[in-house]
């Protein structure tokens, strides 16, 4: 990539303590404009603790955290936010009982008038909805629909539309495509890939190496808190990404004993 | 309808990278949204029509109901019910309880009493004092529940007893009595009745406690509908997790919903207080859940999240008419609670339809 510009933002050996659990250590990663970096890891691998490292939720305790460059220190998602840094969190992106434009202003509504008189700006908001969702592909005709009648896939795309709209530089997505099924998983990918065309630094968390392989121009594996490997698009095949995130050589292992356990008699 | 495409490609499409961006498909599910779907969709319209029947029920049956001064009578039981549904509307939508609610109309009224007749305090400053110490209280509730994460359920219930011993304990210690009297006398009971308590439109004499409950109902829908206020109180409650995420101040939001509840009960303990010019030790006492009543029949769902500030007011309209209405028909007035449990059953099944409808089968 173009050394020109730093990174978006860039980890540069961040470790992660609980007590004295080691989450996360001696990561290091930068997330360029224009790509789609695709974190990957099984459960306990360090993945949730990265995202809130990055967003903004947890501090990390060594290494350096660059956007564009310059040190930054997180106190709140709301640093973060204000750094052009949005994650959309699985399932806790939008309140379901709420219209669709309602959400997609939540916490930064337009307003009207001064004083005790200021109000939402409710046609603005509506119409500004409706042009950023059409700009991901979706047609909202009634902008009071509640959210929560919008498939899974549409919900996530209401989250990523509203985060590129307030001006995101780096868009993180906690596993989304975990809890959707194969089609959804597809529309969902799809509004990835548009992120990416639209110029945003996308990081991508995901378990499941086939939804990351499609989209991602990098791939980085993390195991038990540590980074195992960082690979560009096309030095990496997918079953050797899907062996890699299961461990490599442990997976291995685990055939080679799950085998011979089934060979002895008893 | 279990899968909503949104352009028909399958996943492998996105492998192209620089897929142009597909076109908007119409989703069919959400062509043909009418006028009756739409009104569905609002959380008044069960109570809407509830109050309809019961209105028409008792217009019909008995001879004051429909009269000028039968409407007096049943829009003032109906208004000091009211003021504080919508209030308890807005701290449900919000995704809490307050059980002190009721017992905060007593502890008010007895504060402005002591305060007048026992420490010299004239009318006006009395009751500024009594809206800053429900101020107080509902800041002690909200906090509490907010930093202990505890349910309000909990943390309310402990309040209501609190005051409720506080109220009985405080008066008889300071009375010896289990009443506070003598109001009337106070400098400035004139000028502070005639804001609180007094009467209009003689001879019907309706209440001037109506117009605030209206103004107060008004104002409500407005902040719910229209101000950023309002759209937080609903993420709040509909689910705090996702507010937080995008910046709205969850705590915040909440303690200022417990504040605004005690303070519209300070509201109506000073009114019941100045028209009666006495207030009574176990004054508010079970009311709490006549509120909470009014407000789930105005379609607030227990969980949070939705409900309205005019379905609460139509709750505390209808609660009002069948008192009332249960009086008129020289029925023993003692099945109005009856009538409470019946209404609050049916209208916990009508919000769990909406509720589906609302949220969709998906989730």
């Amino acid at each position: 990539m173009s050394a020109a510009k730093p990174p978006l933002l860039e980890v540069r050996g961040v470790s992660k303590y609980f007590g004295n659990v080691i989450a996360l250590k001696d990561i290091s990663l930068g997330v360029n404009a224009g790509e789609v970096t695709c974190v990957l890891g099984d459960n306990g691998a360090g993945k949730s603790s990265f995202i809130k490292i990055l967003s903004g939720v947890h501090g990390h305790d060594e290494g350096e955290f660059l956007v564009e460059g310059e040190e930054v220190r997180f106190k709140s998602p709301r640093d973060a936010r204000e750094l052009g840094i949005a994650t959309v969190f699985q399932d806790l992106a939008t309140v379901p009982l709420m219209s669709v434009w309602r959400n997609f202003f939540l916490g930064s509504e337009p307003t009207v008038g001064k004083g005790p008189l200021r109000r939402i700006d409710v046609k603005r908001a509506q119409r500004t909805m409706r042009e950023e969702m059409q700009k991901m592909g979706i047609d909202v005709r009634d902008a009071d629909q509640p959210v929560g009648t919008l498939s899974g896939g549409e919900r996530q795309a209401v989250a990523i539309a509203r985060a590129v709209f307030f001006g995101a530089k780096v868009l993180i997505l906690d596993e989304p495509t975990s809890a959707l099924g194969v089609k959804q998983s597809g529309v969902v990918l799809r509004y990835v890939v548009q992120a990416r065309e639209r110029g945003l630094g996308v990081i991508f968390i995901t378990h499941n190496p086939h939804h990351a392989y499609p989209v991602g121009d990098r791939f980085v594996v993390l195991n038990r808190g540590r980074l195992l490997g960082d690979w560009r698009r096309g030095e990496i095949g997918r079953d050797e990404l899907v062996k890699m995130m299961s461990g490599g050589a442990e997976l291995d292992q685990l055939t080679h004993e799950l085998e011979s356990q089934l060979e002895a008699p008893g | 309808m279990t899968e909503a495409d949104g352009g028909g490609s399958p996943a492998a499409a996105v492998t192209a990278p620089g897929a142009p961006a597909p076109e908007p498909v119409a989703d069919e599910r959400l062509a043909n949204i009418g006028l009756p779907a739409r009104l569905m969709r609002r959380p008044e319209v069960g109570s809407l029509l509830g109050a309809l029947v019961i209105c028409a029920f008792f217009w019909i049956t008995t001879d004051v109901f429909g009269t000028l001064d039968g409407i007096a009578n049943w829009t003032d039981v109906a208004s000091t019910l009211g003021i504080m549904a919508v209030a308890v509307a807005l701290l449900m939508i919000g995704g809490e309880f307050d059980l002190s609610a009721g017992v905060m109309t007593g502890t008010t009224g007895l504060l402005m009493g002591l305060l007048t007749t026992e420490w010299g305090l004239s009318m006006w400053p009395a009751i500024l004092l009594t809206f800053l110490f429900a101020a107080g209280v509902g800041f002690v509730n909200g906090y509490m529940v907010v930093k202990t994460k505890l349910p309000s359920f909990i943390v309310t219930l402990a309040t209501f007893f609190v005051l409720q011993g506080v109220n009985l304990g405080v008066t008889k210690a300071i009375t010896g009595t289990v009443r506070v009297a003598g109001l009337g006398d106070v400098p400035g009971y004139d000028s502070a009745s005639g804001l609180f308590s007094s009467t209009f439109w003689a001879p019907h004499n309706f209440r001037i406690s109506v117009v605030w409950w209206i103004a107060i109902a008004a104002l409500a829908t407005w902040v719910l509908a229209r101000t950023r206020a309002g759209n937080w109180i609903f993420a709040v409650g509909g689910d705090a997790n996702a507010s937080r995420n995008v910046g709205v101040p969850v705590a915040r939001v909440k303690i200022a919903l417990f504040m605004t509840t005690a303070i519209a009960a300070a509201l109506v303990g000073i009114m019941i207080a100045l028209r009666l010019s006495s207030v009574q030790a176990g004054q508010g006492v079970g009311e709490e859940f006549t509120y909470i009543i009014a407000a789930v029949v105005g379609g607030c769902l227990l969980t949070g999240g939705y409900g309205s500030a005019i379905g609460a007011s139509l709750g505390a309209l209808i609660v009002g008419m069948a008192f009332i209405g249960i009086q008129f028909s020289g029925w023993n007035t003692d099945w109005r609670f009856l009538f409470l449990g019946v209404i609050l059953l049916l209208a916990v099944l009508v919000n769990n339809l909406v509720r589906h409808r609302a949220e969709g089968a998906r989730r």
